[in-house]
Order: C-alpha cells, then sequence, then structure tokens
C-alpha cells in the first residue's frame, strides 16, 4: 500500500513543490473515509481542513429554508474539495456531503495556514495552486449562471 | 427531397412517436408511398415542413445504418418546432434533405474519440456514436461527455448503459441543477474532462451544444492538448433555403447550411465568438 508520501507528490496539485514543503505538508495529511450520505462538513463550521478527493463523489450542496437542498457541483476523484480554510473567518460556506462511499486525504488547514503565514514563499506557493482551484470553480459557476441550455438555445 | 428542385419538399410520413423528455420527442419519418430512402451522413440535417406553419432545420439523431426511417429529434420551443412537436403516428410532414457536413467518422479511424453534448445538442451527434459504434474495433477510447439542464432534461438515457457494457463507452453525465435525489455529477461538461482517459495526441473531439457551451469546450480540450484541427463543432444559424441560395445562414465567407454545420474548429475559429456575427 502507498504511503500518503507519494500520492501528495503525485498529485497535480503539488506538481514541483519542493520536498521540505511537500514533507511539511505530508506531516499535515491523514488519510479520511465517509460513508454515502456523510456529511464531510456543514455551512458555518469552522473551516480547518481540505481534502483531497482520492475515490468517490462529494456534493456541495445548499438548503433553503423549507425546501429540499440544491446540489451545486460536485467533487469527485483527484479533486480538491475546500477552500474556505484559507478565507478568513474560516468558516464553511456550503453543506458537503459524500453521495457515495468516498475516501480522500484530509489535509490540516489550520496548520497550513499558519505555516503560509510564517513562510510567504510556502504561502505562495500553496495560496498559487489554490487559486487555479478558485478560478475554475468560479468559472464553472458563471457558465452555470448562463443556463445555456435553457429555451434560448433552441436548435 | 425533389432532386431536380430541392426547394419542394417531398412528404414524408410519421411512424412513430418517441416522447423523450418533457418538451422533446423524436419523430420517426418513413419515406411516402412515391419517395425514395435516401441515406444520410452522421451530422447532417433535414429541413422539415409542418404544412401551413413553417419549416425548419431539424438534424437526424438516428443510425446511418438504418437510412429508411429518419429519426429527427425535436425540443418544442417555437411555433414551428412546436407544430412538429403535434405530429402523431400516420401524420405527414414535408422534408427536405439531408443537407449539410458531416461528422468525420471515417477519417477518424484509428483515434480515441471524445464527444461532448450539451442539451439536445446529443442529438446531431448519435447518429456519429452509432457509427462509430458499428465498427468499434476501428477506435481506440471513445469517450461521450455530456450535460443538461436538469435530470429531467436527459436525452437517451436509456442507451448510456449499452454504450458503456457492450462497447466500452465512458460515458459521463452531469447536469446543471440537482434536487436531492440525484447521485450523479452536478456541473458544467467541461468538468467532465479530467474525469476520462484519452490520448490527446490521438484524439478528434466532436462538440454539439449551445455556442456558449462549445466555445468553453473548445477551450478545455484544447488545454488538454488535443489540437484544434482535430476539434470539429456543429454550427447554428438562421437556415432557411439550406442550398446557400437566401445568405440568412451566413458566418463571416461561410454558410452554415452548405459548408457546415459541422467544421473543424481551425477552419471557423476566425468568426467563432465574434459578437457582430
Amino acid at each position: 500500500m502507498k504511503t500518503l508520501g507519494p500520492l501528495i507528490a503525485e498529485h497535480p496539485f503539488f506538481k514541483n513543490l519542493e520536498k521540505s514543503y511537500l514533507e511539511l505538508i505530508v506531516g499535515c495529511a491523514s488519510n479520511v473515509r465517509f460513508d454515502a450520505g456523510q456529511f464531510i462538513f456543514r455551512q458555518g463550521e469552522e473551516a480547518n481542513q481540505f481534502y483531497i478527493v482520492r475515490q468517490g463523489k462529494v456534493a456541495i450542496e445548499i438548503c433553503p429554508p423549507g425546501q429540499n437542498p440544491i446540489t451545486l457541483e460536485t467533487i469527485s476523484d483527484g479533486e480538491i474539495l475546500g477552500w474556505s480554510w484559507v478565507i478568513p473567518p474560516y468558516h464553511w460556506q456550503f453543506d458537503a456531503q459524500a453521495v457515495e462511499l468516498t475516501r480522500a486525504i484530509a489535509l490540516d488547514g489550520k496548520c497550513l495556514r499558519n505555516k503560509c503565514q510564517e513562510d510567504h514563499s510556502f504561502g505562495y506557493e500553496i495560496l498559487n495552486r489554490l487559486v487555479a482551484v478558485i478560478g475554475k470553480g468560479l468559472e464553472a459557476a458563471r457558465i452555470q449562471l448562463l443556463d445555456v441550455y435553457g429555451n434560448q438555445s433552441k436548435r | 427531397m425533389d432532386v431536380a428542385n430541392p426547394m419542394v419538399p417531398e412528404t414524408r410520413r410519421v411512424k412513430r412517436v418517441i416522447r423523450e423528455t418533457h418538451d422533446t420527442l423524436t419523430l420517426c419519418v418513413e419515406p411516402g408511398d412515391d419517395e425514395a430512402e435516401r441515406s444520410f451522413a452522421p451530422g447532417q440535417f433535414n429541413m422539415l415542413y409542418a404544412f401551413g406553419v413553417g419549416e425548419v432545420p431539424i438534424s437526424i439523431s438516428g443510425d446511418p445504418g438504418k437510412p429508411r426511417l429518419w429519426h429527427h429529434t425535436i425540443r418544442d420551443v417555437g411555433t414551428v418546432s412546436h407544430a412538429l412537436t403535434q405530429l402523431k403516428a400516420g401524420d405527414t410532414l414535408g422534408a427536405r434533405g439531408p443537407f449539410g457536413s458531416a461528422w468525420p467518422v471515417t477519417a477518424s479511424r484509428g483515434s480515441d474519440i471524445v464527444i461532448m453534448a450539451g442539451g439536445i445538442g446529443l442529438a446531431p451527434l448519435r447518429p456519429a456514436i452509432y457509427a462509430i459504434l458499428a465498427e468499434r474495433d476501428q477506435y481506440g477510447e471513445i469517450v461521450v461527455l455530456y450535460g443538461a439542464r436538469t435530470q429531467k432534461d436527459l436525452l437517451f438515457s436509456k442507451e448510456f448503459e449499452s454504450w458503456r457494457g457492450k462497447y466500452g463507452v465512458q460515458v459521463r453525465v452531469t447536469i446543471d441543477s440537482a434536487g436531492p435525489y440525484w447521485k450523479g455529477n452536478v456541473g458544467v461538461v467541461t468538468t467532465l474532462l479530467p474525469r476520462v482517459r484519452f490520448d490527446p495526441a490521438h484524439t478528434v473531439a466532436m462538440i454539439c451544444g449551445p455556442e456558449v457551451m462549445m466555445r468553453f469546450s473548445v477551450i478545455e480540450l484544447k488545454n488538454h492538448g488535443i489540437d484544434e484541427k482535430n476539434i470539429h463543432i456543429t454550427m447554428e444559424r438562421n437556415m432557411k433555403c439550406a442550398l446557400g441560395f437566401c445568405g440568412h445562414c451566413q458566418l463571416g465567407p461561410t454558410f452554415i447550411c452548405k459548408d457546415g454545420p459541422v467544421f473543424s474548429f481551425d477552419r471557423i475559429k476566425p468568426f467563432f465568438g465574434i459578437r457582430e456575427i
């Protein structure tokens, strides 16, 4: 069985990261699993972790009062779950619920953001990577807002 | 279609109507008593005439290996499409065609295939999928990525299992908006691309959907290393004559009806996404 070190080093999110930084990240990492239906985090809770989904599917949801929850997006194998751990006040903005059995690597966000504060080079490396994830999410959300498959798109 | 006068529609009869979704159905039409069977290539369209209402271009969505029965998948969004969706088995309609260019199915033998469809855009791609699956061993990986608005808007979903199980197609589906009972993917169709296997250097991509969706799909396919000459899209404009005479569907120097609707991206790129045209 692979240890977390190679798994993290091979992940695109950490590509080309210095060895000392990788070691630090591995020290903040642990294997976790969530059963289908299990909440990984809930809106308003403190955001002190983030996750690399190794296998499975996670729904990012919001639940309007008195209504069924709405799934905004799903996160699957190899993708990064969560960025609120790096944005004050460090609270989750949405719920995350495992749609199916999900295995992931959990990273201690509190430890990493302290390290980012202490070592700005490390902080730049992490934020640089995270901005790409946030940018992709923002772009996808904007396209979803367009409702491109609505009635204006006739064929 | 009268070959001597391609502006004159032939009479065709609706053999069967397949209800696909809440606002979309497929008309299966066969030649009228005096009309000939006419073959078509994947990606081509017909001009369908609802008598007394009007004529619209509708892609052929059926199997090119069974050309006697033309399948046309129609969404009820306008006056003519509404009239067409009211037809029942045994009713007649006018048809001219098939017109236009085709997906590069045979030219793509030996390659991996990535098909990206959005909404009703899966309909013009389905003949290409049928043609590819008819000679499955001629192709490498086959990927079908399909995005729709909601679960109830998904087309042809009964066929996905057969494509997966019988032919080893990597079918991934996503929707923009989901309720609590949907266990599949949610998000835009481009997010599915990193989740499938293909060799970008030897891949041909075919995209059909709303133009905005195709724009972002092209960007993502190029980001994944697919050369733009291997990316093919189908364009839609206001097609009227379908013969390149009237000019309604002109896009830059091309006529969508005659030169398209299927284009390789490198050809249409200079005119793609320009808001003035």
